[in-house]
């Protein structure tokens, strides 16, 4: 959509505010979305549109710690599919799930870069790589 | 617009520079499949239906993107393009339901269509699964995810055609889907229910409730606000059960708003509606036959002498009607006390500007908003009282075109404003004024247009020494510097166009109001030019008619003076008849006061609920049961028509031929869809037959076509309008001759007055401000979904849904001070009543400002407004009066 005007200006800034919000609460808060539109003068449906299509902003809270395992061929063709049935295992939730205690969330995420080391994942800021069942246990605990 | 040439499939196409690929192959009629092209979004380019091979290019370019050049050579068939768009077909039926038999976009759908075209017979890929439950909460329309094909047209609609935003494309992939914000319900958004993206949904994800498809359509006009779009009324078996808008024409270009393409059917067909005169006997209501209730009102009114006498005609009937209302009003009973609505609403536009133009009209057109640099809307919620104008403002906006709010609440279009200007109700001269200093001082006013298209310069700028900075931003409560940067901004964008409506009317000032727009404009030199001009926005669909038809105590048709000999003796020749004394009569809001002191005795009612839209209501109720004799012709038994002694059933604009005159001063043609309801009759039917009745020959008519034929022999302004005229679209007047095209913009070589003149004014404070007792200010207005008294529009149940009762808006600062929560019911006391409501807490409403609507009868908000008038148009100030809100159930 071409656009003239104030709102090109605003929906630059758009991004960067956004993963602000989602280090400072954990994920984008409705209300933020709506101060930011007001502020970038965009429509706040379009706030919503952004933040919902990156994986790494969420729209809901999340719990305290965020797990991403990469879903790509590379991974899969790596046996990432037996890691998630670990991590699934272990924690008993299913991908898009949070913990009952908030302890963990668990998402699917699109290629996180390191196809050289799958299969990978992503806790919070963390890779953990090559990856196999056996590991899973092991890592989780570190995390409280 | 130059031309250029291009030879698509071998065949010479002619189209205009600017043109895309696509355009240039439908304007020669050659068909390029397509699912997210629309003429009303800008090109997109996702669907990749459109691809096409272009010689010298790389690829296949898209044919809605690419534009086209001069001698370009296009091939919209070749197998590698026909391959592409096979695939993409398959891939978006790979999950898509293909129920098309039972689908109900069934034969309507685009995806059918294409797929079809291209020959596609089976699912090639196999079956992928979405399962998204139907929103259906909507009381029109369905969204329903699963036949989505992710066009995003209803997301670019909402955007680019709409400006409201409601819906984007949220989430990515599979996954990716339409969304209103945090994703929940379309009744929990901030959608406005338009229905622009259901019209342009391909598939049936957005669909509307009503599926049925008519045998037959009838081009008609809107009969809500008075943008006059242009709709198609679709009947079957004798029902109208569908709406959609006319995209042939320059005013609406297909678009609607909630009331007219969901709320204009409903009502027609409402078991309410009145089907037999009435007459009360003993007290109660009898249904008689017409011919006994056409008999009793002649002889009834024949009783009476002229002076006793008055008409209430409207703005919701055609100009036929109106014409032949006055023309019963003055012809046959001798009296100029005939008056409508408009004296509620525009008066002050018609005196004001009159005063310095010479003529009270809109003086540009809607199409010119797009050519406005800057857009100045003061008093008016354009979005929510004329839906279609705040579409064309804000797609104007998204272009560029810079706009100033000036309104003391916060209203939509705000939002979209680089300027707004939260001025105190009632300050509007100051704000005006304090403007036109600032753009006198610092030299910004147009010196040349001034000198030689108008007068009286010196005594406007002498009167602008009262109103400097300091004062201005005193009383309107305005920052000085956003009032500097208004005036800046207004004098230097060029051109540079006012729109105003009851903001500015509604006030014991609003004469002084609408001259101080048109100083502001003639100063910048803003009138004349397309893109300029001060434009009243007229609130009925046919109040600017009612006003030329002469529906007014002091002009005959064409606002020819009743106090002018000549123009007597002109009319006494035109209708055979002599004609009252040269003296007005009296505007409806003196009526009021006449019928309660019992000099006027008998009433005649068309169309009009004055006991909702009348200020101070309880005292013209009062006045109302004190006549004589009352007559009411509506199409419900309205408030009103509840103290009638005779109630004669009219018919809806769906069951008669006539015309409407919109706010642009264009005249329209209302088409019948179907036969009267019940054993009602046209209203102009009605009024004819009386006048037969009551001896006079000047009401043997065929129809309405033979009507306006004697309009324009009589009215200058419509000398050039006939019904065979209209069958080509709408004419604007002045449109003097059978071959003047009309008058699109006024005023363009010189005023209708000769020069533009300006007038020194004064601040004057509203005649009733908030003190100890009252310490609120009340200010009145409109929401979207409902019209006026609400006797058409609270008769659609989806309406309803939206808004079904009064709120009080109020800031949430004066509700804790008050102890007030949102949603309790609170008392509303003026001087002169007290109505109950809901509270709504909100921001929009200033501190110390609270907002009613006046469309519920169970909240008649005109009980409390002020009948205080305006000493030149004689409108009420039904914008600022003093109230305190109660809690319900405290003693305040």
């Amino acid at each position: 959509m071409s656009e003239k005007g104030i709102s090109t200006l605003g929906r630059e800034g758009l991004i960067l505010r956004l993963k602000e919000a989602q280090s400072k609460f954990g994920y984008v808060p409705q209300e933020v979305m709506a101060e930011l539109a007001q502020s970038l003068e965009i429509p706040i449906n379009e706030v919503y549109g952004v933040a919902s299509f990156y994986s790494f902003l969420s729209t809901r809270p999340l719990g305290r710690n965020v797990i991403r395992i990469c879903r790509s061929l590379p991974c899969y063709l790596k046996g990432a599919q037996t890691v998630i049935e670990a991590v699934e295992k272990e924690l008993g939730i299913k991908p898009g799930e949070t913990t009952p205690d908030g302890r963990f969330s668990f998402q699917l995420a699109n290629c996180i870069g390191l196809c050289d080391q799958a299969p990978a994942m992503l806790i919070n800021q963390d890779a953990h790589v090559e990856l196999t069942p056996e590991k899973i246990t092991q890592i989780l605990r570190m995390y409280k | 617009m130059s031309e250029i040439r291009l030879i698509i499939n071998g065949i010479k196409v002619k189209a205009n520079r600017g043109a895309t690929v696509l355009e240039a192959a439908q304007a020669a009629g050659i068909y390029i499949p397509t699912l997210c092209a629309d003429p009303d979004l800008e090109p997109y380019g996702s669907c990749r239906l459109c691809v096409v091979e272009i010689e010298g290019m790389r690829g296949l370019p898209t044919a809605c993107t690419t534009p086209a050049t001069d001698n370009m050579v296009v091939h919209t068939e070749t197998p590698a393009v026909n391959e592409v768009r096979r695939t993409v077909i398959d891939l978006l039926i790979a999950d898509h339901p293909m129920d098309c038999l039972t689908c109900r976009k069934n034969q309507q759908c685009e995806l059918q269509k294409v797929a079809a075209y291209l020959g596609i017979t089976e699912r090639r890929f196999p079956r992928t699964n979405r399962s998204f439950p139907v929103d259906t909460t909507n009381p029109f329309f369905d969204l329903d995810r699963n036949y989505c094909i992710l066009c995003a047209k209803c997301v670019r609609t909402c955007h680019e055609v709409t400006g409201v935003g409601a819906i984007d494309l949220a989430y990515r992939g599979y996954t990716a889907k339409v969304a209103t914000f945090g994703d929940k319900p379309f009744m929990e958004s901030i959608c406005k229910s338009c229905g622009e993206c259901v019209v342009r949904c391909p598939v049936a994800a957005l669909v509307p409730k009503e599926t049925r498809q008519p045998t037959r359509e009838v081009l008609t006009t809107c009969p809500y606000c008075g943008v006059g779009c242009q709709m198609y009324l679709g009947i079957r078996d004798g029902e109208i059960i569908s709406v959609r808008g006319d995209r042939d024409n320059q005013v609406n270009m297909g678009r609607l708003c909630v009331k007219g393409r969901f709320g204009a059917t409903e009502f027609i067909h409402h078991p309410e509606r009145l089907s037999s005169p009435l007459v009360r006997r003993n007290g109660e209501f009898a249904e008689v036959s017409w011919e006994e209730a056409l008999d009793e009102v002649a002889a009834r009114l024949r009783r009476y002498q002229p002076e006793e006498i008055a008409i209430l005609s409207s703005a919701k009937c055609t100009n036929e009607e109106n014409y032949l209302l006055q023309k019963l009003g003055r012809a046959v009973l001798g009296t100029h006390n005939i008056d409508h609505c408009a004296r509620l609403c525009h008066s002050p536009s018609v005196a004001g500007l009159a005063t310095t133009f010479g003529s009270g009209a809109m003086t540009n057109s809607i199409g010119d908003i797009k050519d406005a640099a800057c857009i100045f809307a003061i008093g008016t919620n354009t979005t929510e009282a004329h839906p279609v104008i705040g579409f064309e403002m804000k797609k104007a906006v998204r272009r560029g075109t810079k706009l100033i709010v000036a309104n003391p609440r916060e209203i939509e279009l705000v939002r979209h404003a680089d300027i707004w200007l939260r001025q105190r109700p009632g300050s509007d001269v100051a704000l005006l004024m304090g403007m036109c200093r600032v753009i006198v001082d610092e030299g910004l006013f147009d010196a040349a247009f001034i000198a030689e298209r108008c007068e009286n310069f010196d005594a406007l700028k002498s009167s602008l020494q009262a109103f400097d900075l300091d004062f201005v931003s005193r009383i309107t409560g305005v920052p000085q510097e956003q009032i500097v940067a208004a005036a800046r901004l207004y004098a230097t964008s060029r051109p540079a166009a006012i729109f105003y409506a009851m903001g500015i009317t509604q006030h014991s000032h609003g004469t002084d109001n609408v001259i101080a727009t048109a100083n502001l404009a003639m100063l910048t030199g803003n009138v004349g030019k397309p893109g300029s001009g001060i434009n009243p926005l007229r609130g009925q669909n046919n109040v600017q008619g009612a006003c030329d038809m002469g529906a007014l105590p002091n002009v005959y048709p064409g606002y020819q003076a009743v106090t002018s000999e000549a123009v007597k003796e002109k009319f006494e020749a035109g209708w055979g008849c002599s004609l009252p004394p040269t003296k007005p009569g009296l505007a409806v809001t003196d009526v009021f006061e006449a019928a309660y002191n019992g000099q006027i005795k008998a009433m005649y009612i068309m169309g009009e609920n004055p006991i909702l839209s009348e200020p101070q209501a309880k005292h013209a109720e009062e006045a109302l049961r004190r006549l004589e004799f009352l007559v009411v012709q509506d199409i419900f038994l309205s408030e009103t028509a509840r103290l009638a002694h005779i109630v004669l059933p009219g018919v809806t604009f769906a069951e008669k031929d006539g015309t409407f005159t919109n706010t642009e001063r264009r005249v329209q043609r209302v088409r019948r869809a179907i036969a009267p309801i019940g054993n009602a009759k046209p209203d102009w039917w009605i009024i004819c037959q009386i006048g037969k009745k009551m001896g006079s020959q000047g009401f043997n008519f065929a129809g309405p076509s033979q009507i306006m034929d004697e309009i324009a022999r009589l009215t200058p302004s419509y000398g050039g309008i006939s019904y065979r005229r209209l069958e080509k679209g709408g004419l604007q007047w002045p449109c003097p001759t059978k071959e003047h095209p009309g008058t699109p913009i006024l005023h363009t070589q010189a005023f209708t007055r000769g020069k533009g003149q300006f007038m020194p004014l004064e601040f004057k404070p509203s005649m009733e401000l908030p003190d100890d007792e009252y310490p609120l200010l009340l200010t009145t207005g409109r929401s979207l979904f409902h019209f006026h008294t609400g006797t058409m529009s609270r008769k659609v149940k989806g309406l309803n849904v939206f808004r079904g009762e009064e709120l009080v808006e109020i800031n949430p600062q004066d509700a804790e001070a008050l102890g007030i929560a949102d949603g309790d019911t609170v008392k509303v006391v003026s001087r002169r009543g007290e109505v109950t409501a809901k509270a709504r807490l909100t921001q929009a409403s200033p501190v110390g400002v609270v907002f009613m609507t006046f469309h519920f009868a169970e909240s008649p908000t005109n009980q409390l407004t002020n009948p205080a008038l305006d000493p030149v148009a004689r409108i009420p100030e039904l914008k600022v009066c003093a109230v305190r809100v109660e809690k319900n159930g405290s003693s305040g």
